[in-house]
C-alpha cells in the first residue's frame, strides 16, 4: 500500500506491555474493559447516591434550608442522569463485556478496540456531564429537560450545556458498544450454539443492544437540535418563534421509554441466569422468556406517550397509549410466571446472589403493578408528577435494575476475581438494601397520592407530609449502610475471599467451564455446544425420571498448547481517539481553538487506529 | 395446622402494622386525592380504586405463590437427588398469558370511558375560565364575566367549569387535587379541561410540572361558594377600588409614581415603579408583568398561595420578596420604612 518506507505500522508501534496501571490504558481485553466499566459505574453510583442522600436530607423536614432551590434542582437532575446513564447502563455494559464472550464461547468481542473506545468515551462523557458541578452550574432543568426551561432564556446559569454535550458523548459510547455486542452475539457464537440455545442473559443483551442502536439516534437528534437552539440560536423548541416544546417531549420519550427497557432487560437477563442455577433446574419456559423479552423490546416503542398523559394530546391518543401500555404487562407477567415455574419443585439455595434475584422479582412485581395504575389515564392525572411516580420508578429501577445488577455482581464476582464474596456480609448487604429501599420508597406511594408533587425543595407542614418524609429519609440511611457493607465486602473479598475455582455454583452456562479468573484467551479450545445449558449437560445426564446424574469423568480442557492462540494486540488509539473527542466537546464550552485541537487529536487517533498492524512489530522490525 | 398458625402469628401481626399506620395517617389533608370533592376527581379516584384492588389481588396471589415456593422448595440438608429437570408446560404458558389479558381488558373498559368523561364538560350551563400560567404565579380570567384575578380562584358550587389553559413562558401544570387531576399549560398550545366543586369550601391548587427555581411555591387557592356568594364576589371584583385616604393615599401615590432602586437576581435595577408591573384597575397605567393587584387586600394569601395575607407578611414580602420566594421575578427594592407602611396600607385597602 501507500505506506512509505516499508513500515508496517503507521505512527506508533503497538504497545506490548499489558501490566501495571499503564496496561489499563491500552487494554482491549473484554474482561479488563468490563472491570473498568464496573469500577467506574460503581463510583458514579456512589456519586448519584450522595446526591440522593442530600435530596432526602433537604426533604426530611418541612421548610428545610439545607440547600438552595437551584442546587436542589441540580441535585435531582444529576441524580437521575448519573444513576441512569453513568451507573445502571454502564454497570449492565460491564456484565455484557465480562459475560457475553464467555457465555457464547468466544475469545473476545468482535471489535476489541471499538470496545475500549466505548469505555473511554463513556468515562469522558460522564466527567463532562459532571463538570458543571465544578463551575457551580450542573444541569438543573430535570433529566427530561422539558423545553423551554432548557432554552438560554430560562436556563440562565447555562447548566444544560453540560447536559447536551455530556449526553451526546455518552450516546456515542452506547451506540458503539451496542453495535459491538450485536455483531459479537450474531457472529461469534461457538459451534452448535444456535440462537435458541443462547443463555437468556445473552439474549437480553442482544435485545438491549438493538434497543440502544435504535433509541440512541432519536435522543441524538433531539440533543443536536437543543444544542443548535442553545449555541447557534435556532428555534426548534422555541414557542415564541414558532417552535414546539411538545416536539422535544415526543423525541425525548420516544427515546426515553425504550431506555426504560434498556435499564431493566439486562437485569431480567441476570435474574434468568441466577434463578435456574440456585434452583438446580433449567429455566422454565425458555422460549417464552426469550420471546417475551423480544416482545417487551418491540412494545417499548409503542408506549412513549404514556409519559405525556397530561400534556393535552387528547382523549383518542391517550386511550390508544393506555391500551398499548397495559399490553406490556402481558409479556412481563409471562416472564414472572416462568421464573415462578423455575423455582417450583426446585432445590432453592438462598445465597446472596439468589436473594438479590428473588428481591428483584418481589420488588419488580410491586413496581409493575403500580405501573398499571398509571396506564389508566384519568387516575394518572392525579399521579403524574407526584411522589407516587417517584415510588413506582424506584421500585422498578432500584428494586428492579439495581437488585438485578447486585445479583449479577455476587454471581459473577468469583468468575472475574477468582474469589467468592463473603456470604455473611452479602446477606447483611441484601437485607439492609431490601429493608432500606422499602422504608424509603413505599411511603412515597402514599405521600404522592396525598398530593405531594415531585421536584419541590420545600413544603408546608400543613400538608401533612412531615412524618412520611422523615421516614423516607431515615430509610435512605439504611440503604446507605447497605451500600457501605457492599463496598466493604468487595474490598475484603478481593483480598481474603475464599478461592472460587472454576465452577463455584455448579453453573449451567459456558463461563463456568473455564478457570476463574479466565485466561486472556478465555477458552483454550473453543467448545462445541449441543444444547441449552451447555456446561450443565457436560456434567450431568438425566435418568428416565428427568433426575440429573453426575457424569463421573469431568471433561478437562488441559493439555492444549495455548501459546499459539492469536489474541488482538494492545492499542493506544482507542484512548487517544476518545481523548480527542473529549477535548473537542469540552472545547465547545471553552473556545473554538480547543475544538480544533481536539479534532486534530481525534483524527490522529483514527489514522493511527486505521493503519495499525494486526500484531506488535518485533523491536528489530524494518524501519 | 393450628400449630403452624400459631407460629405465623407474629408475621400476621407484623403485616397489620402498615395497615394500621395507613389508617392512623388518613386524616384530612389539604391536597389528598382520596377526598374527592367533585365529579372529575371522583371519577379519577373510582378508577384508581378499581385498579388498585385488582393490583392488590394480583400482588397477593403472585407474591404469595413465590413465598410459598421459597418455603416449600428451599434446599434441605438431606435431599436424595437433584430436582427433576422440567423445561416448560405449554398449557400453563397459554393460561398465564390469557389470564392477565382478561384482567387488563376488564380494567381497560372503565379507563377508556373515564378518559372520555373527564375530557369534556357535560352538556349544560358551564362557566368559562381561562388560566394563564406565569413563572411563578397564576392569572385567572373569566371571559364571560369580564374579570381577571390572580392566584385565588372563585367558583360557584355545582357548576362545571370549562377551563382553557395557556402559558406565558415555560410548561406548568394546573392541579387541584380534590377537584381534578392535572393538565399541563404549554406555551404555544391551548389545552382544555373541566372540573366542578360539589361542596363549598377552600381547595388547594398548585403547579405540578417543574418550572424552574420557585416551582415549589407556585400555588393557588380555590374558593368554591354558593352561587349567590359567587355573584357577590364577581360584583366586588368588577368594582373599581374606592378612593384612598390618609396613609393608604400616600401608598397609592408611591405605587404609581415613586421609582425604587434595588436588585433582581443579583443585577442592579433602578427606578422601578410598582405600577409598571402590576395592574390596579382605575390607575392611569397598567402593568402586565406581575399579578393583577386590583383586589389584593381581599385575598387570603400572597406570593402565589405561599403565605397568609397580613400586614406583617405584606411588609416582609415588600422588603425582600426573594427571601420568601427564592427566584421570584419581583426585585428586592430599597423602600424606606414609612414608605413600606404606606404601601401596605394601600394594598390592604384594595378590597
Amino acid at each position: 500500500m501507500a505506506v512509505a518506507s516499508g513500515r508496517k505500522y503507521s505512527v506508533l508501534r503497538r504497545p506490548t506491555v499489558a501490566t501495571g496501571w499503564w496496561g489499563w490504558f491500552v487494554t482491549v481485553d473484554h474482561k479488563r474493559i468490563g472491570i473498568l466499566y464496573g469500577i467506574t459505574s460503581v463510583l458514579f453510583f456512589l456519586l448519584g447516591g450522595i446526591e440522593a442522600i442530600t435530596l432526602r436530607l433537604q426533604l426530611s423536614n418541612p421548610e428545610n434550608a439545607l440547600v438552595s432551590p437551584d442546587v436542589f434542582s441540580q441535585l435531582f437532575t444529576m441524580h437521575a442522569l448519573t444513576m441512569i446513564f453513568l451507573a445502571i447502563m454502564p454497570l449492565s455494559v460491564a456484565f455484557f463485556n465480562i459475560v457475553i464472550p464467555l457465555q457464547i464461547g468466544a475469545r473476545d468481542v468482535a471489535f476489541p478496540r471499538l470496545n475500549a473506545l466505548s469505555y473511554w468515551v463513556y468515562l469522558f462523557g460522564g466527567l463532562l456531564l459532571n463538570a458543571g458541578w465544578l463551575v457551580g452550574r450542573a444541569p438543573g432543568s430535570g433529566w427530561f429537560a422539558y423545553s423551554p426551561l432548557t432554552s438560554t432564556a430560562f436556563d440562565v446559569a447555562g447548566g444544560m450545556d453540560f447536559y447536551v454535550l455530556g449526553l451526546l458523548m455518552l450516546g456515542t459510547s452506547s451506540m458503539a458498544g451496542a453495535f459491538n455486542f450485536i455483531v459479537t452475539i450474531i457472529n461469534m457464537r461457538a459451534p452448535g450454539m444456535t440462537l435458541m440455545r443462547m443463555p437468556v442473559f445473552t439474549w437480553m443483551t442482544l435485545v438491549t443492544s438493538f434497543l440502544l442502536v435504535t433509541a440512541m439516534p432519536v435522543i441524538t437528534v433531539a440533543l443536536i437540535e437543543l444544542g443548535f437552539d442553545r449555541f447557534v440560536g435556532t428555534n426548534f423548541f422555541n414557542p415564541t418563534m414558532g417552535g414546539d416544546p411538545v416536539l422535544w417531549q415526543h423525541l425525548f420519550w420516544v427515546f426515553g421509554h425504550p431506555e426504560v427497557y434498556i435499564l431493566i432487560l439486562p437485569a431480567m437477563g441476570i435474574v434468568s441466569e441466577v434463578l435456574p442455577t440456585f434452583s438446580k433446574k433449567p429455566l422454565f419456559g425458555y422460549p417464552f422468556i426469550v420471546l417475551s423479552g423480544v416482545f417487551i423490546g418491540f412494545m417499548g416503542w409503542t408506549v412513549w406517550s404514556h409519559h405525556m398523559f397530561t400534556v393535552g394530546l387528547g382523549p383518542v391518543a391517550n386511550a390508544t397509549f393506555a391500551v398499548t401500555t397495559v399490553l406490556i404487562a402481558v409479556p412481563t407477567g409471562v416472564k414472572i410466571f416462568n421464573w415462578l415455574g423455575t423455582l417450583w419443585r426446585g432445590s432453592i439455595e438462598f445465597n446472596t446472589a439468589m436473594l438479590f434475584a428473588l428481591g428483584f422479582v418481589i420488588l419488580f412485581i410491586i413496581g409493575g403493578l403500580s405501573g398499571v395504575t398509571h396506564a389508566a389515564v384519568p387516575a394518572d392525572a392525579q399521579q403524574q408528577d407526584t411522589y407516587y411516580i417517584v415510588a413506582h420508578l424506584h421500585y422498578v429501577l432500584f428494586g428492579g435494575s439495581i437488585f438485578g445488577l447486585f445479583a449479577g455482581i455476587y454471581y459473577w464476582f468469583p468468575k472475574v476475581t477468582g474469589r467468592l464474596m463473603n456470604e455473611k456480609l452479602g446477606k447483611l448487604n441484601f437485607w439492609l438494601l431490601f429493608i432500606g429501599m422499602n422504608l424509603t420508597f413505599a411511603p412515597m406511594h402514599w405521600v404522592g397520592l396525598d398530593g405531594m408533587p415531585r421536584r419541590i425543595y420545600t413544603y408546608d407542614s400543613a400538608m401533612g407530609w412531615d412524618f412520611w418524609n422523615l421516614f423516607s429519609t431515615v430509610g435512605s440511611w439504611v440503604i446507605l449502610l447497605g451500600v457501605l457493607v457492599f463496598l466493604h465486602n468487595i474490598m475484603r473479598s478481593l483480598r481474603k475471599g475464599e478461592v472460587a475455582g472454576n465452577d463455584p455454583w455448579d453453573g449451567r452456562t459456558l463461563e463456568w467451564s473455564i478457570p476463574s479468573p479466565p485466561p486472556e484467551y478465555n477458552f483454550a479450545e473453543i467448545p462445541t455446544v449441543s444444547g441449552r445449558d451447555a456446561f450443565w449437560s457436560e456434567k450431568y445426564v438425566e435418568n428416565e425420571d428427568g433426575i440429573p446424574i453426575p457424569i463421573k469423568k469431568r471433561p478437562s480442557s488441559g493439555g492444549k498448547d495455548t501459546n499459539d492462540i492469536h489474541m488482538p494486540g494492545l492499542s493506544y488509539f482507542p484512548f487517544v481517539t476518545a481523548l480527542g473527542m473529549a477535548i473537542c466537546f469540552f472545547g465547545v464550552l471553552i473556545h473554538i481553538s480547543v475544538i480544533v485541537i481536539g479534532l486534530v487529536v481525534m483524527l490522529f487517533g483514527i489514522y493511527g487506529w486505521a493503519f495499525e498492524p494486526a500484531d506488535p512489530e518485533p523491536e528489530s522490525g524494518s524501519h | 395446622m393450628l400449630h403452624n398458625l400459631t407460629k405465623l402469628r407474629p408475621v400476621l401481626l407484623l403485616l397489620l402494622v402498615p395497615v394500621l399506620l395507613t389508617t392512623a395517617c388518613f386524616p384530612s389533608h389539604p391536597q389528598s386525592t382520596f377526598e374527592a370533592a367533585g365529579p372529575v376527581a371522583e371519577a379519577q379516584l373510582k378508577l384508581f380504586y378499581i385498579i388498585f384492588w385488582a393490583a392488590v389481588f394480583v400482588f397477593v396471589v403472585v407474591n404469595g405463590a413465590f413465598i410459598y415456593a421459597f418455603i416449600k422448595y428451599r434446599r434441605r440438608a438431606n435431599e436424595a437427588h437433584l430436582p427433576k429437570q422440567t423445561h416448560g408446560h405449554t398449557v400453563l404458558e397459554i393460561t398465564w398469558t390469557i389470564a392477565p389479558m382478561i384482567i387488563l381488558a376488564i380494567i381497560t373498559v372503565p379507563t377508556i370511558t373515564t378518559i372520555f368523561y373527564t375530557a369534556e364538560p357535560p352538556p349544560g350551563k358551564t362557566l368559562e375560565l381561562k388560566v394563564i400560567a406565569h413563572q411563578w404565579w397564576w392569572e385567572f380570567e373569566y371571559p364571560d364575566l369580564g374579570i381577571t384575578t390572580a392566584n385565588e380562584l372563585h367558583v360557584p358550587v355545582g357548576m362545571a367549569i370549562d377551563v382553557s389553559l395557556e402559558s406565558k413562558d415555560v410548561i406548568h401544570s394546573f392541579w387541584i387535587p380534590k377537584l381534578a387531576g392535572k393538565m399541563d399549560l404549554v406555551p404555544g398550545h391551548i389545552n382544555t379541561m373541566w372540573f366542578q366543586a360539589d361542596r363549598a369550601g377552600e381547595f388547594y391548587g398548585l403547579c405540578a410540572e417543574f418550572c424552574g427555581t420557585a416551582h415549589a411555591q407556585m400555588r393557588f387557592m380555590v374558593h368554591a361558594e354558593k352561587q349567590s356568594d359567587f355573584d357577590a364576589w364577581v360584583e366586588s371584583i368588577k368594582a373599581t377600588p374606592g378612593e384612598m385616604t390618609g396613609l393608604a393615599a400616600k401608598g397609592k401615590d408611591l405605587f404609581v409614581n415613586k421609582g425604587f432602586d434595588g436588585t433582581l437576581r443579583g443585577e442592579k435595577v433602578t427606578a422601578q415603579r410598582c405600577a409598571f408591573c402590576h395592574t390596579v384597575e382605575g390607575l392611569p397605567i397598567r402593568g402586565a408583568v406581575g399579578p393583577v393587584l386590583t383586589h389584593v387586600g381581599g385575598r387570603e394569601t400572597i406570593g402565589a398561595g405561599i403565605i397568609d395575607n397580613s400586614a406583617g407578611n405584606l411588609k416582609a414580602w415588600l422588603t425582600n420578596p426573594d427571601k420568601m420566594k427564592p427566584g421570584v421575578g419581583m426585585p428586592t427594592l430599597s423602600i424606606a420604612d414609612d414608605e413600606l407602611d404606606a404601601l401596605v396600607a394601600y394594598l390592604e385597602g384594595l378590597q
